[in-house]
């Protein structure tokens, strides 16, 4: 790991074996190489159904009629629903505002909506009698842009609005507006020496979790269900699901299956009300399990953008002002656009001072898939728009690229364009360097002994070039993020945790309900627990709704959230077992009355080291439990005129260097590295830390090439929703991504911790159009790039 | 229609099973066992990669009836098949005829966390993966692992390029790959050394 800035302050004895700070292994490694760890597609009961949902074909129609009667009279088949059978008055869902049917209700506003489900004993008998449904459609015009959305005579989408956002946006069909405003940028725009404009296009990315989205619904006996499922946060799904099914939250009880990657696709909910439905209309267990094709229609996307930009400077490379308009595709519904509006105006200008700012973002309401929530959530789409900006004013300039960034950065006591002072280490600059002083791989690298080896150039082993028209490139980016929710909401976590002892040993046993998707902070909690319980066994519970809410994994936010929630009841444990200590051994030593006590390898310790007790005597057969919600310091929303408030928690940096090989002949790209410098505040568990960057990065690097949604323009269908015609990074397309890690502590935040999951997806791909850019001299305004955009053709 | 074939050292016969049925489904499906995952059905992302016949392919892409009468490894058993690959070189004294007949040991569901197989220590590559934190949510570890072990079988001493290749038809969304890189290279170097 790299350098340590500012010492952390840890309030516990860190010496217990395990702790943090140290890249102990996975609760769940051996169970998921053995393949015996219980994902959700894994679930399985005697005598279960499965599910199928019949989704709609066209984009925007109205349904005139749905016949179910094949579908019913199918040998097999349970049950068949549609709206008609939803049991309450609560029909609708969202994270935010509940603007998604359950099930189609008279019209449908977008490609692959749910319309119908089916519960039958095999899943291709489900299959079969779901495509005997007969559903008439009369067709209407579909939005799929600003201009058709925006039109004096658009249809809009959502006829009837109600939800917090319409008092304040220009059109029905705009979800969420929020403008930034700061300074004067008209003024500020006389004293600029050059003036740069761009427009870009940023296409729609899909999370591609590999665990497709899948579960199991079991009734039970008192009229409640039992839900297992993959999700991202089982508190939102459960306030979401509930009422559908007209039961007390009590009588839904979730509990977390094994989740196969999230990224974002799992904050909404998919199958899970669905297979609820359906299990308790049948009674019995009805498990559901999309397919890849359906997966791309079951969950939202990365918003597709517009972005305009103006960036002036003066002649010595001081930024004058930013004004950038940011358009976001929202698709048929809502979902998180609203905060991806807020992420993308307020880090809209980067991790740049520039005192006069005018910044608007969108999203709209189109008939185009719905988007939502994926990793870097708005920050993703600025920082690709304002990155290639921050190039081509260099370029102006005739300056460095780095070192024009480097003169810009923001740092420590930097006021954001919301007004908010930077109150915690921002070392942007720092970043640039380190990333930029990284060796760089060795020209003409794929040259061996025998020859050219393909599998290092540009076309692979299609076998396209040798080398010959291959140029190399370098580019460089820099992105902000921020951490947790934001704009006022109460973004807090839950943790219940018990000591006791256990066949002769203190043992502590964590119980949240943060949803584990791969990103580990199983691992982290058990070293939390360790560190500040001094014991070696800890054991992690599953996460369920009987413990309270943990947030959702997201926003790089659990290690921050949940992490400081389970440090929290660990302190408030360890104080009841001091107490109990003092009351059981108090008179034996005088220490236990005067001395900072510490828990430490089973013992209670003072902090010069002496032994008072072991927790074994303690704790007797008494075990010490404590259930407490967390919150990190609260943030406000932003003002709705000019976008002034303290809307966020902490931010989170990263910075790449990007190194391409092109065969400008044939517009192939090849990426030989991908460097990245990464502030983490505090890296709890530094192996888990290098797999969030180096997963991050190849997600941008995705985005960069390769990834996006097609979606046709004139039918709003998608047609892309396969693997193979949806590419996402192979091992061959994925570069070495060599890491340097900066430890500059957050005085603010559990450890000095910062969030790290989504900064490395931000920079990566402006790194690699950069390098792109650098390597064809080609302006490159959208992405991904695609060979005909470097050839021309 | 009725299977009968041979997974990870075991006779299995599967019932009633549909013939548009894949091998996939009825590994997960009916026999119980799921580490072979299901993450795309269209044979395109490798994390249902099982061994049949000792050659790798994607058992989403296998009709069930294709596997009458034949041997399929899946990642339940590839530690026990990995054991007897080293015994059947010598290396502990067991005769290539025994190892031929090598069988799974059942599972022990009282073992909680520690894992499933008791009786085996994980096989080198599983170790490797989880050391070398190329294990994130994990849904693409089962297909890479068989992948990665048939190939250290074949290229005991491969090169990045040769990794690469070998594991280009399995997608891991997770890690970005160098974890992954970092894991096969430890297996190899721990495989070479014995240990």
């Amino acid at each position: 790991m790299g350098t340590n800035g500012a010492p952390t302050k840890i309030t516990q004895g860190s010496q217990t074996k395990g702790g943090i700070g140290e890249s102990t292994l996975r609760p769940d490694g051996t169970l998921k190489v053995t393949g015996e760890f219980a994902y959700s597609s894994d679930m399985w009961h005697e005598d279960m159904l499965w599910g199928q949902i019949l989704r709609s074909t066209v984009a925007h129609a109205e349904i005139v009629s749905i016949d179910t009667s094949e579908a019913l009279a199918t040998p097999g088949v349970y049950a068949v629903m549609t709206y008609d059978d939803l049991p309450t008055d609560v029909k609708n869902y969202g994270l935010e505002i509940q603007d998604t049917p359950v099930l189609a209700h008279g019209k449908v506003r977008h490609h692959g909506e749910p319309v119908a489900i089916v519960a039958a004993d095999h899943p291709e008998t489900a299959r079969r009698a779901a495509a005997k449904i007969k559903v008439e459609y009369r067709e209407l015009p579909v939005i799929t842009d600003e201009a058709s959305a925006t039109a004096p005579d658009a249809v809009l989408v959502h006829e009837d609005r109600t939800d917090h956002h319409i008092g304040h946006v220009p059109h029905p069909n705009v979800v969420h507006r929020q403008p930034i405003v700061r300074g004067d940028v008209t003024e500020a725009a006389k004293k600029a020496d050059v003036i740069v404009r761009g427009e870009y296009c940023f296409g729609m990315q899909d999370q591609a979790f590999l665990g497709p989205e899948s579960g199991l619904a079991v009734p039970s006996e008192d009229g409640g269900v039992e839900l297992y499922v993959a999700t991202q946060w089982l508190h939102s799904d459960l306030r979401q699901i509930a009422p559908v099914l007209g039961l007390p939250p009590e009588k839904v009880r979730m509990t977390l299956a094994g989740v196969g990657g999230a990224f974002g696709g799992r904050e909404d909910l998919s199958m899970q009300i669905h297979a609820c439905l359906l299990a308790l209309r049948t009674g019995k267990p009805v498990k559901i399990v999309y397919n890849r094709f359906e997966s791309f229609f079951g969950h939202v996307h990365r918003h597709p953008a517009k972005l305009y930009y103006e960036h002036g400077a003066t002649r010595d490379g001081k930024l004058t002002h930013v004004k950038c308009r940011i358009v976001l595709d929202g698709g048929a519904y809502a979902s998180a656009s609203p905060a991806v509006v807020g992420n993308a105006s307020s880090l809209g200008i980067g991790p740049y001072v520039v005192d006069d700012v005018d910044i608007e973002a969108i999203a709209l309401y189109t008939n185009n898939p719905p988007c939502g929530a994926m990793r870097g959530f708005g920050a993703v789409q600025a920082c690709f728009a304002y990155e290639a900006q921050m190039d081509k004013v260099a370029k102006e300039l005739g300056m460095d690229p780095v070192e024009f960034r480097q003169l810009n950065a923001m740092e420590q006591g930097t006021i954001m364009p919301t007004g908010q002072p930077v109150d915690s280490p921002a070392p942007v600059a720092e970043l640039l360097r380190r990333v930029k002083a990284m060796p760089m791989p060795p020209e003409r690298q794929w040259e061996s002994s025998e020859g050219a080896d393909v599998r290092q150039l540009p076309g692979g082993l299609s076998n396209t070039t040798h080398g010959e028209g291959v140029v190399r490139g370098v580019g460089y980016a820099v992105g902000i993020k921020n951490v947790g929710f934001s704009e006022g909401f109460d973004d807090y976590s839950t943790a219940k945790v018990r000591m006791e002892v256990i066949a002769g040993e203190p043992v502590a046993t964590v119980h949240t309900a943060m949803a584990e998707v791969g990103q580990g902070g199983v691992t982290v909690h058990a070293q939390i627990a360790r560190t500040e319980l001094g014991v070696t066994q800890v054991t992690i519970h599953p996460a369920d709704t009987q413990v309270g809410s943990a947030g959702s994994t997201s926003a790089s936010r659990q290690t921050y959230v949940t992490g400081g929630a389970v440090k929290n009841a660990c302190e408030l444990v360890r104080e009841k077992v001091l107490e109990t200590g003092r009351r059981k051994f108090g008179s034996y030593h005088p220490a236990w009355a005067t001395a900072e006590l510490l828990l430490e390898g089973g013992k209670v310790v003072t902090d010069a080291g002496e032994v008072l007790a072991d927790l074994v005597d303690v704790l007797g057969e008494e075990a010490v439990e404590v259930e407490e919600e967390w919150r990190h310091r609260p943030t406000e929303p932003f003002d709705l005129r000019t976008g002034q408030g303290n809307g966020h928690v902490q931010y989170s940096f990263a910075a790449h260097r990007a190194v391409v090989e092109v065969d400008t002949e044939l517009g192939l790209v090849k990426v030989i590295e991908l460097a990245c410098a990464q502030d983490v505040g505090k890296a709890l568990n530094p192996l888990s830390v290098l797999g969030q960057i180096q997963g991050g990065t190849t997600q941008g690097l995705g985005i960069a090439v390769m990834e996006e949604i097609v979606v046709d323009p004139k039918t709003a269908k998608v047609k892309n929703p396969s693997f193979t015609d949806y590419l996402i990074p192979t091992i061959l397309d994925t570069p070495t991504i060599p890491v340097d890690v900066l430890e500059l502590a957050d005085e603010h935040a559990p450890y000095g911790l910062r969030g790290i999951g989504e900064a490395p997806t931000l920079s990566s791909t402006p790194a690699v159009l950069a390098a792109i850019r650098n390597a064809t001299g080609l302006e490159l305004n959208r992405t991904p790039v695609r060979p005909e955009h470097l050839t021309g053709t | 229609m009725r299977v009968n074939f041979t997974v990870n050292g075991r006779p299995q016969e599967a019932d009633d099973v549909w013939e548009g049925e894949s091998l996939l489904y009825v590994l997960r499906e009916r026999l119980g066992l799921p580490g072979s995952k299901n993450a795309c059905e269209q044979g395109e992302c490798g994390s249902c990669t099982v061994r049949l016949d000792g050659v790798p392919v994607c058992s989403c892409l296998v009709a069930a009836g294709q596997v009458e009468g034949r041997e399929v490894v899946t990642v339940e058993g590839l530690a026990d098949y990995a054991r007897q690959r080293s015994c059947g070189t010598g290396a502990c004294g067991t005769s290539p005829d025994e190892a031929r007949r090598w069988q799974a040991k059942g599972t022990d569901s009282g073992t909680g966390q520690s894992g499933a197989f008791p009786h085996a220590t994980l096989s080198p590559i599983q170790q490797a993966f989880i050391d070398a934190g190329a294990v994130q949510c994990g849904f693409c570890t089962p297909g890479l692992l068989v992948a990665a072990d048939e190939m250290l079988e074949r290229n005991p001493n491969p090169t990045d390029a040769d990794i690469r290749e070998a594991l280009s038809g399995n997608l891991c969304r997770c890690t970005g790959y160098e974890k992954i890189m970092d894991a096969v290279r430890l297996a190899a170097a721990r495989q070479s050394e014995g240990v």
